[in-house]
């Protein structure tokens, strides 16, 4: 799973839950892929992402210090921390662990990458 | 507004000819290009070619650098339905545009392509066709392999090979330009693919698919019902970001039953990344996860540019979500042991018409969801294609599945921003697709067992006649052989 994906994963389907965002990462094995560099695409992904959460993955990886803190605009014009960012989001890979809902604490476990979203019977 | 417009020649496959329309409106939307579509009755519209005219070359090139039903573009320069006006206009063509006079250099080697449509003509015949321009200023050498300048005449004897006409129906010259893009049918097919299942879309129609939906490089791409990634392949060559979703967890993983008759078990490597890599597209995989369409995972700020999608039918793939089910029997799970959430049926009415509200959530304004919808060609009636206040049915074209089944590519625009008041504002009637693919063929079930039953009965009876002896170790009525 990329941080990019995991911006925008939620909790909300599991019933009784509200916000369910942003969801605990764990991580037990990660990996580097090479993704490509598009400008257009990373330029239209920005606006997009919750920053505080994207800050909150960095730090889970361990990348916190090539991020700053709080999103400017000042981001989209620095080609230094566009790459980062490229980095960051689509270029380190969660193999294993697993996100947990903030408000109940359900686990959701990944597995090869692939993280599973389903819900038993019972919380939908 | 003065604008100068150029006639091209579209020379296009035979195949999928419903889908080309929508196809050649797509590129031109993606292009921003200017089009002008001269063959506009029905009956130019299913014919292999279309005379169109385009600002200059560079949009024919445009065209022809995306379109998967194109075979090539020829720049016109001469048509008629008899040969006396064909000739005499491009007489008049090649002294009324200077311009062309420089295909005529010297240095420059050629080929004449003779293609004649319905019609089969000898080698010599083709030849003799060739001469018949013999006014052409043709000064460089010919060469078949590799020439700088290739023409195509073509003659189209009309579309019924049960009545080829005497004369050709249209005659058309022009200058060749590009090829379209059919030679990724081949590049991407699924014979050769890592991974496939028992529903992947073929490579034809899921580039038709990704060019619907008007994929171009950096766009997010979304299949919520991924399978094997077919429809990934194609959206990512094209240059877009893919990720997908399903609730089949085997599949997503790769573990599921392998396809092919000769593969026993699944390779550890296969997956829709692997798939990706297969085709140099590894480094557009976003991501796939597991989850149930019909329950949303997705803040709302999550936007894609196109949703490419085939739901279920409910035939070679299950339609299901989680859903609880009351059983009488006691729980025997524990803490410890897997969990396996039971599914119940998602009706196709209730699939469709979240598949569009979703798409009305989170597409971008302009972008597109393309989607198969099945349905039996008894039932078809326009009120049955789902519909939403945000979204806009672009396209909607047919391919016949069996006699009596179909299913349509329909392709919708993103109109208008979402709001929870749009929510209830989707219709259409949808019917089940499975009950009436099993049960209502042209006999039911029960009448083909019965039919089927008497027919093996006479056999029996006419074997024993012959004097044949049942073999009890095949189960077929044998000659007697003495030893």
């Amino acid at each position: 799973m990329k941080l990019s994906t995991y911006n925008f994963l939620t909790s909300k389907s599991i019933r009784g839950v509200k916000v369910g965002y942003p969801l605990k990462l764990v991580v037990s094995k990660q990996d580097e892929v090479e993704a490509e560099f598009n400008p257009t695409f990373i330029e239209r992904l920005l606006p997009k992402l919750e920053w505080s959460t994207v800050y909150l993955s960095a730090e889970v990886v361990g990348l916190q210090e090539d991020i700053p803190k709080e999103f400017s605009d000042d981001i989209v014009s620095n080609q230094d921390v566009l790459q980062k960012l490229h980095h960051l989001l689509l270029e380190v890979d969660i193999l294993e662990g697993q996100l947990e809902c903030p408000e109940t604490g359900r686990v959701f476990p990944i597995k090869d990458g692939i993280p599973n979203m389903l819900l038993n019977e019972d919380e939908v | 507004m003065t604008k100068s417009w150029k006639k091209y020649i579209l020379w296009f496959a035979q195949e999928h000819v419903e889908f080309r329309l929508a196809e050649i409106n797509s590129l031109a939307k993606l292009f921003k290009l200017q089009l002008r579509i001269l063959s506009s009755s029905n009956e130019e519209l299913l014919r292999p070619f279309w005379t169109v005219e385009l600002p200059d070359e560079e949009s024919a090139l445009k065209l022809a650098s995306r379109s998967i039903s194109l075979k090539c573009i020829l720049e016109h320069w001469s048509d008629s339905n008899n040969f006396g006006d064909f000739h005499s206009s491009l007489k008049t063509y090649l002294k009324t545009n200077e311009l062309s006079q420089q295909y005529f250099h010297k240095d420059l080697s050629f080929k004449i392509t003779v293609e004649t449509y319905n019609k089969h003509f000898s080698q010599k015949e083709k030849v003799q066709k060739i001469e018949t321009f013999d006014y052409l200023p043709l000064k460089g050498d010919v060469n078949l392999k590799d020439p700088s300048v290739e023409w195509w005449y073509i003659e189209y004897y009309g579309l019924d090979p049960t009545k080829v006409p005497e004369t050709p129906d249209a005659i058309l010259f022009g200058r060749w330009i590009a090829d379209g893009q059919r030679h990724l049918i081949k590049d991407l097919s699924l014979k050769k693919r890592k991974f496939i299942g028992n529903t992947s879309m073929d490579a034809q129609l899921s580039l038709l698919m990704a060019n619907q939906a008007l994929v171009q490089s950096g766009d997010i791409v979304l299949d919520p019902f991924v399978g094997t990634g077919s429809l990934l392949v194609s959206a990512a060559k094209f240059g877009g970001f893919v990720m997908g979703s399903d609730i089949d967890y085997m599949m997503v993983h790769a573990k599921c039953r392998p396809s092919r008759i000769t593969q026993k078990t699944r390779e550890a490597d296969e997956s829709i990344r692997a798939n990706l890599k297969q085709y140099g597209c590894e480094k557009r995989y976003l991501d796939v996860l597991v989850s149930d369409f019909s329950n949303p995972i997705w803040r709302d700020s999550f936007k894609v540019n196109s949703i490419i999608t085939d739901p279920p039918y409910g035939i070679r793939e299950a339609t299901e979500k989680i859903c609880i089910k009351v059983s009488d029997k006691p729980d025997t799970r524990n803490e410890d042991s897997a969990h396996y959430p039971s599914t119940s049926h998602y009706s196709l009415q209730h699939l469709y018409l979240d598949l569009l509200t979703f798409s009305a959530r989170h597409l971008v304004i302009g972008g597109r969801l393309v989607c198969w919808f099945p349905f039996h060609r008894d039932d078809y009636n326009d009120g049955m294609i789902p519909q939403h206040e945000c979204l806009k049915l672009v396209s909607n074209s047919e391919q016949p599945l069996s006699g009596i089944t179909s299913r349509r590519l329909l392709t919708y625009e993103k109109v208008e921003e979402y709001s929870e008041d749009a929510e209830r504002s989707t219709k259409g009637e949808i019917l089940e697709f499975r009950p009436r693919y099993f049960d209502s063929g042209l006999e039911s079930r029960q009448e083909r067992r019965t039919r089927r039953a008497q027919l093996r009965e006479i056999g029996r009876l006419e074997a024993i006649k012959r004097g044949k002896v049942l073999d009890v170790k095949d189960g077929k009525y044998k000659k007697v052989i003495d030893e």
